[in-house]
């Protein structure tokens, strides 16, 4: 296969996934979160039971008008989205699906790269508050500035924890060597990643940049039509990206029961829509942190405990 | 699985709320199980409701039963209800002279006022008013809510048969008097009160409207 072919799949397939995957899992929140409610989501559009509830969205928003204020900064007010949108495609670039270098682009320093990328995150948030002139805006982007930096150790240390385990930084050396006892070992490292990333996502419970009930929509007031839709759409491939990092990292990736070699991207793919599902869960059954919580989380649980797990996952991988 | 970590705020730790996280699991346990139920949701206008016996929809006129007494226009609290007529006269042979017959010319219930207290039906001595559970009947004018004797004669066809009696209720007034009455020669002290047990439904008197 010439190199240009294959580069061209690769690409390709990652694009097909970062624009189906956060649709799958939209429709699942809008039909998960109804039923959890006791109710039964959208069931009309597209005939059976709603299930294109989220094209119709996508078609209204286009067709909306796109307001820019006028005090705002256009640039970066109009860059922004595609900054929150952009480094969650670039890490779907780098996630593993399956066994012999299925993936988009394997990278000896995946796990490096993919912290390093979804930090710019915090940039798109700033940019957009900023940008806005808005005092509701500028209140959101500061609540989220203030939790993605302090929640962004607690990530990296958790990753670290397994890096270590590993003894590498490539996902798919970490896949490889993962065994099911470090389902065990990594417990709490996986805790913590789970949360912290939940934070790192502004998802509810940790959504307080947001808080539509007091910031009207935080760091996205002003945003309408496609721009708008952008950022939904990033919140989206945040949660994919989020749940494919914790199975990549703590769930064995594409380790299953059998058949590693052949079904191996349906046990990531799997994975990945449990701990969606999880995620999704959390956000029906939990109310929203207040800030001052959010923040004694982050420094005196979720930091504490990672700096606990690398402590243990160093002790035991001296002692083998 | 996520307790321990999402234990937010230690200062509100009390002490009858038993294991750390205890709350956040059953927070998750409720949602789930009420994810596992089917929802409440009713698809109205793809499905029709299922409305109890007795819904209050839309008031039918059985015209023929309507003798125009006008008890139910002057019970109206709201006086919604319009009604003309004039009389007739009716030469029955062999009688001395002609019978006069009220006709009914015009029945008119205005629901744009109408507040669905059912008095008018409670109070009509000759069933000529009904309750049907018939309810789409939104109008675009406010005009058009005035229904005529034949737009409420036309409710009657979705009149529901009448609910069976509950078992554990009083028994219907018509029975009470009627035992009553046939207790009254044999026993004339007997007290006039309700019988303990329903009587058994043997041929049924008719009701005696005019007594």
């Amino acid at each position: 296969m010439p190199l240009w072919l294959e580069l061209v799949i690769r690409v390709g397939g990652v694009l097909v996934a970062f624009l189906t995957l956060p649709l799958l899992v939209g429709q699942a929140e809008h039909k998960v979160m109804a039923h959890m409610q006791g109710r039964l989501g959208p069931m009309y559009a597209g005939g059976f039971h709603g299930w294109a509830q989220l094209i119709a969205d996508g078609v209204k928003f286009v067709q909306k008008e796109d307001v820019t204020p006028r005090e705002a900064d256009r640039a970066v007010f109009r860059l922004a989205p595609a900054v929150a949108l952009v480094p969650y495609l670039l890490v779907l670039l780098v996630i593993p699906l399956g066994p012999n270098d299925l993936v988009g682009q394997p990278l000896d320093i995946g796990l490096f790269f993919v912290l390093a990328v979804v930090g710019v995150g915090v940039v798109a948030v700033l940019m957009s508050a900023w940008a806005s002139a808005n005092k509701y805006s500028l209140l959101g982007g500061l609540r989220g500035a203030a939790q993605l930096l302090g929640y962004e150790l607690p990530l990296v240390l958790a990753a670290a924890s397994v890096a270590m385990a590993a003894g590498t930084l490539s996902l798919s050396g970490i896949v490889e060597a993962w065994q099911p006892w470090w389902l065990l070992w990594q417990a709490p490292a996986m805790i913590v990643f789970f949360v912290a990333g939940l934070a790192e996502i502004r998802r509810p419970p940790f959504d307080m940049p947001i808080a539509d009930s007091e910031l009207v929509f935080g760091y996205m007031t002003e945003y309408t039509g496609l721009r708008f839709a952008f950022f939904l759409l990033a919140e989206y491939v945040g949660i994919v990206v989020i749940a494919a990092l914790t199975t990549v990292l703590f769930l064995g990736g594409w380790q299953g029961p059998f058949a590693d070699a052949q079904l191996g991207w349906l046990w990531t793919l799997l994975k990945v829509s449990a701990v969606s599902f999880l995620i999704i869960w959390l956000r029906v059954a939990y109310p929203r942190l207040r800030e001052d919580q959010l923040q004694r989380l982050c420094w005196l649980v979720l930091v504490p405990a990672s700096l606990a797990q690398l402590v243990l996952t160093a002790a035991v991988r001296v002692a083998l | 699985m996520t307790d321990r970590s999402e234990r937010s705020d230690p200062g509100t730790a009390d002490g009858d709320r038993g294991l750390p996280g205890a709350g956040l699991v059953k927070g998750l346990a409720v949602t789930l199980k009420t994810m596992t139920r089917r929802s409440t949701t009713q698809q109205y206008p793809d499905v029709a409701p299922e409305l109890p016996p007795r819904s209050r929809g839309v008031i039918a006129l059985s015209e023929e039963n309507c003798t125009v007494c006008m008890l139910c226009a002057r019970e109206c609290p709201d006086w919604c209800i319009y009604i003309d007529s004039h009389k007739e006269e009716v030469a029955v042979p062999g009688a001395a002279r002609p019978r006069q017959r009220n006709v009914l010319d015009k029945f008119d219930i205005d629901f744009s006022l109408c507040m669905y207290c059912g008095i008018c039906i409670e109070v009509c001595p000759f069933d000529a008013l009904y309750w049907s559970p018939e309810f789409e009947y939104a109008e675009y004018d406010i005009k058009d809510l005035l229904h005529d004797k034949d737009h409420l004669g036309q409710w009657m066809g979705t009149v529901p048969p009448p609910p069976a009696h509950d078992p554990n209720g009083e028994p219907a007034k018509e029975e009470t008097s009627a035992a009553r009455k046939a207790a009254v020669p044999a026993a004339p002290a007997a007290r006039p009160a309700a019988p303990a047990v329903r009587p058994e439904p043997g041929p049924r008197p008719e009701p005696e409207a005019g007594s």
